[in-house]
């Protein structure tokens, strides 16, 4: 059994559904007046950011304090850390402190299960978004989102998203929410539906449980949550698409396309939002817009992560990944 | 994700602190073993001695006024609603109940897989100043107890903390008593208390049972 | 003059053969037992005798793709310790590439080089000329100098870098007919793999490591292949490792075009699924593929449109390799695996035979890089360069015990079958029971 959240992909359905259950009383506290629990006192859990991602780091932060745990950042970037030996040298030394979890963000994909699956260190590993491979936690996020928004929270205790067609819209080549969000929700039961400009789209994307489509307008009346994924302007350059015009008036979500969107329909963004491209200020502004719910969830999230990875003697999650595929 | 669900089920049925009955979680026969149990209160004394804790309740809380009824789960919630009836029959008002999930809070969290969750539910006017029951099934060591008086310093300031428990077992391992007992049942540390309700296990009743020989964890 | 009688070994995997070395040639061969070579005038009396006991005798392997890494990296390996894996793999020559530290671009380093092999006198050594100056793509380095230095340099690489100027290839081509040379290529567009990773495809997008095309290595085989018809020059493809690469050169040859091809022992084994650990040691240049690529080398290497196996031989120190994915240097070890891997996948399968794998990894290569003494039959008046294998071996990959000074190797912990125990080169045992001189 692996004591690590590497990829969204290593969760099964109940797996996710515990983590999501968990993460609906943690979000209790946050209504609390002290919110703070007990839970992970006496633990040591590094925040190792090699890539900047204040918002990210900020809330695992906030769920690592809301633990009791003790909290390291330990930034990375821009330090003489930025070539491959010094991961190894970083692990060893955080692992010569006595760690008990190390939450990585690393600009390298597969940097996590590395860290993981080396014998550098023996601490809960944690990934925190790596390169273009996966940021577990974020799925799990939306995913909450979506089930509190779609099903209930009370109601959706217990509950997969079987049924909900999500439709996640933008750079899907680069990004490893969308890769993230895609084996979660397959998981959990959602119809996936991924749109983009065929540039943006991987090769290889065949094999991934979702469908793909190149029409924003036609996936939207089917869409019971519409996720806008950030599309970088440098991707202009690389020729992935002509203008960031062209760009907005084909995948970018406004205020016309979203009255196309079923009634119930909720709009989310992993953030930061890049209003005028993917998004305008109308739709992002809007009360289906639930940009700012998924980043309070993901202190929630977090805490019900680092709850069941951490605060028992052994972790409650089970991984189906094994080392080899 | 299996072997969650096994604790779940176990918590609800002998996992918790002080009800811990001794059970081997890992023998599948622990559960027939238990069920051979010789039962120490059937359902119409456990009416009977909530009818009675809750007349008491209103003797010593002079009225009732300020009392909120906690339960800590899983049983203990469904003894605090009760209670609550009785309690609202006797002084015709109505009487805040909640939940009080001791889970984060417990001091034994390394020694297992971690635990899932049950709810925490505050009334809506809080416990600032009131008069908090805490009710469970079983007292044994007091480590349930210790817990859910943390749990309560992280979300208000009580006039009062009382305890409600429906079985005292003995065997206390921290200086903690309780105001309301249904029934002291003395008993060896090699004997399991088992407690039952309508609401979650079909009957109520109160089981006494021999602990497996091959009982595989420490007990508190 | 030391003389060496290896008895009852299988020459090219046939029936048992009795073969005498004198001093640096093969003096004689004979079925076994049709000889008493004690009562023969040949003076087997005092040789020493090797008993082969059904081992397989092939020619002395030739490896037309290896890293050497001297001078300049002699962290990861040496000429010495290059040519000590080398033996104890069952080559006698081996064309060192160009891409060190000084770059093999002038007739100075090629024969540092080449004069360092001789010396340690493990494997003959054959430097490789890069095409252009310092590998930058721009400019010719002075090819003719190399070929007529004591290197005697016949092949010219850029490998590690593509010559990817359609305009110095071509000239590159034409200008090494003069003197018999052929031009080697590194066959990778290079905008077509910025911030490649691994081969582009399902698990590429899975990991979500940077995509590596097969149409930017086929597009360049493509090209060059066109190019080599235009000018009537010979054009050699390094480690070709796609399917669609395979279908390209067997179309040049159908038309007649002087193409030739190598394939890496790990591209006749490895896919990209391996990628999924995160392990650096699969991350290599042309990166593994598919298993249906894997399939339509093998296929390819039975055929003959790809001519040879090449090890691609890439040593690189410990921490080069142990540390995250993307940070990992390319390259696999290869010279003292590549005999056993080729054994797994090309004769266990039954897709070659033992005068097979000597074409392919002994014959062929010397004729392509002109390797004069090497690659030739195993009879009376040839060189004694020659490698005996024991087939019937099976055993794990150990690193530990590589002469190589570097140990990334996919294999270590694999069982592989085979395990070449002696090694003659002109007659001199370079390796005896397994273990170097």
């Amino acid at each position: 059994m692996q004591r690590h959240l590497i990829s969204a992909a290593d969760l099964t359905r109940d797996d996710a559904v515990l983590i999501l259950d968990t993460a609906e009383e943690m979000a209790r506290v946050a209504d609390r007046p002290i919110k703070k629990l007990p839970t992970l006192r006496g633990r040591t859990v590094v925040n190792l950011f090699f890539e900047d991602s204040t918002r990210t780091r900020i809330s695992f932060e906030a769920a690592e304090k809301r633990l009791s745990a003790d909290v390291i950042n330990f930034s990375a970037k821009g330090s003489s850390v930025s070539k491959g030996e010094s991961l190894k040298d970083t692990a060893q030394t955080l692992e010569a402190m006595g760690v008990d979890a190390v939450v990585i963000r690393h600009g390298a994909s597969g940097a996590p299960y590395r860290l993981a699956t080396s014998d550098w260190i023996d601490a809960v590993v944690i990934n925190a978004g790596d390169g273009t491979h996966q940021h577990p936690t974020q799925a799990l996020l939306d995913a909450f989102t979506m089930r509190r928004r779609l099903v209930g929270r009370d109601a959706g205790l217990g509950q997969d998203l079987a049924g909900r067609r999500v439709t996640v819209v933008g750079d899907v080549l680069h990004s490893r929410v969308a890769r993230s969000n895609v084996d979660l929700l397959h998981t959990l039961g959602a119809e996936v539906t991924l749109v983009a400009p065929p540039t943006l789209l991987p090769v290889g994307i065949e094999s991934w449980p979702c469908e793909v489509s190149y029409d924003l307008d036609a996936a939207l009346p089917k869409s019971d949550a519409v996720m806008m994924l950030r599309v970088q302007r440098e991707r202009m350059n690389a020729a992935f698409f002509p203008t960031e015009r062209e760009y907005s008036r084909r995948y970018g979500l406004d205020g016309d396309r979203m009255a196309r969107m079923p009634e119930h329909a909720i709009v989310m963004h992993p953030g930061p939002m890049v209003r005028g491209m993917e998004i305008t200020a109308e739709v992002a502004d809007s009360p289906r817009c639930t940009v700012v719910e998924q980043v309070a969830n993901g202190v929630s999230i977090r805490m019900a992560v680092l709850y069941l990875l951490l605060g028992g003697n052994e972790p409650a999650v089970t991984h189906t990944r094994t080392e080899e595929k | 994700m299996d072997k969650f669900d096994k604790l779940d089920k176990l918590d609800t049925v002998d996992g918790k602190l002080d009800t811990t009955d001794g059970i081997d979680r890992q023998d599948p026969l622990a559960a027939s073993r238990a069920a051979e149990a010789r039962p120490v209160l059937e359902g119409p004394d456990i009416a009977r001695v909530l009818t009675r804790i809750a007349h008491e309740i209103v003797e010593r809380a002079k009225g009732a006024d300020d009392v909120v009824l906690l339960g800590i789960p899983t049983r203990g919630v469904f003894l605090a609603q009760r209670l609550a009836v009785k309690l609202e029959q006797i002084t015709e008002r109505g009487i805040p109940v909640g939940s009080l999930d001791i889970t984060m809070y417990r001091d034994d969290l390394r020694m297992h897989p971690p635990r899932a969750l049950a709810r925490t539910e505050i009334p809506g006017d809080g416990i600032d100043g009131r008069l908090v029951v805490l009710v469970d099934d079983v007292l044994f060591s007091g480590r349930t107890i210790r817990a859910a008086l943390d749990a309560l310093n992280d979300i208000g300031r009580p006039r009062a903390v009382q305890l409600a428990v429906l079985v005292d077992r003995g065997h206390r391992e921290l200086p903690i008593r309780a105001d309301y007992v249904g029934k002291n049942l003395p008993t060896s540390l090699r004997e399991t208390v088992k407690v039952q309700l309508a609401e979650e296990d079909g009957r109520d009743t109160v089981l006494l049972g021999a602990k497996p020989a091959t009982a595989g964890e420490s007990q508190h | 003059m030391s003389k060496t009688l290896i008895r009852g070994a299988r020459v090219l995997g046939g029936e048992p053969q009795d073969v005498l070395i004198d001093g640096e040639t093969v003096a004689a061969t004979a079925r076994q037992g049709e000889i008493d070579w004690s009562g023969t005038g040949l003076g087997a009396e005092g040789a020493e005798v090797v008993e082969a006991g059904g081992k397989v005798l092939l020619p002395g392997l030739v490896d037309l793709h290896t890293h050497l890494r001297e001078p300049g990296r002699e962290d990861s390996e040496t000429v010495l310790t290059g040519t000590r894996a080398a033996a104890s793999g069952g080559y006698t020559a081996v064309f060192a590439m160009a891409n060190t530290f000084p770059v093999a671009d002038t007739a100075g380093v090629v024969e540092q080089v080449w004069r360092l092999g001789r010396e340690h006198g493990y494997c003959d050594v054959r430097p490789i000329g890069a095409v252009t100056v310092g590998l930058e793509g721009r400019k010719l380095a002075e090819l003719g100098a190399m070929h007529e230095s004591a290197a005697g340099v016949t092949v010219f690489s850029d490998d590690g870098k593509c010559v990817d100027d359609a305009v110095i290839m071509r000239r590159a081509l034409e200008y090494v007919k003069a003197f018999g040379g052929v031009v080697a290529q590194h066959a990778q567009e290079p905008r077509l793999t910025e911030g490649a990773q691994m081969n582009e495809g399902v698990v590429s997008a899975e990991l979500g490591l940077g995509g590596w095309p097969a149409v930017a290595e086929e597009s360049i085989i493509a090209r060059d292949v066109l190019l080599a018809e235009h000018v009537g020059s010979r054009v050699h493809i390094c480690h070709l490792s796609t399917a669609g690469s395979v279908e390209i050169v067997r179309w040049a040859k159908s038309r007649g075009i002087d193409v030739t091809a190598e394939v890496t022992p790990h591209h006749l084994l490895l896919t990209d699924e391996m990628v999924r650990t995160y392990d650096p040691v699969y991350k290599v240049n042309p990166p593994l593929r598919t298993e249906r690529d894997v399939r339509a080398l093998r296929e390819a290497l039975a055929d003959g449109t790809i001519d040879i196996v090449a090890t691609d031989h890439a040593p690189h120190p410990h921490e080069d390799k142990d540390c995250e994915w993307a940070a990992a240097a390319m390259g696999m070890v290869g010279l003292e695996t590549a005999l056993s891997v080729v054994q797994a996948t090309m004769v266990d399968t039954g897709l070659l035979d033992w005068a097979g794998v000597a074409d392919r990894m002994s014959l062929a290569p010397a004729r392509i890089g002109r390797a004069t003494g090497h690659g030739r039959p195993v009879s009376a008046g040839e060189p004694a360069n020659l490698t005996l294998l024991d087939t019937a071996y099976r055993g794990q990959v150990d690193p530990a015990g590589f002469a190589s000074r570097s140990r990334n190797t996919p294999y270590a912990g694999r069982e592989l079958p085979g395990r070449v125990t002696h090694t003659w080169l002109r007659g001199k045992a370079t390796l005896v029971d397994g273990k170097l001189t």
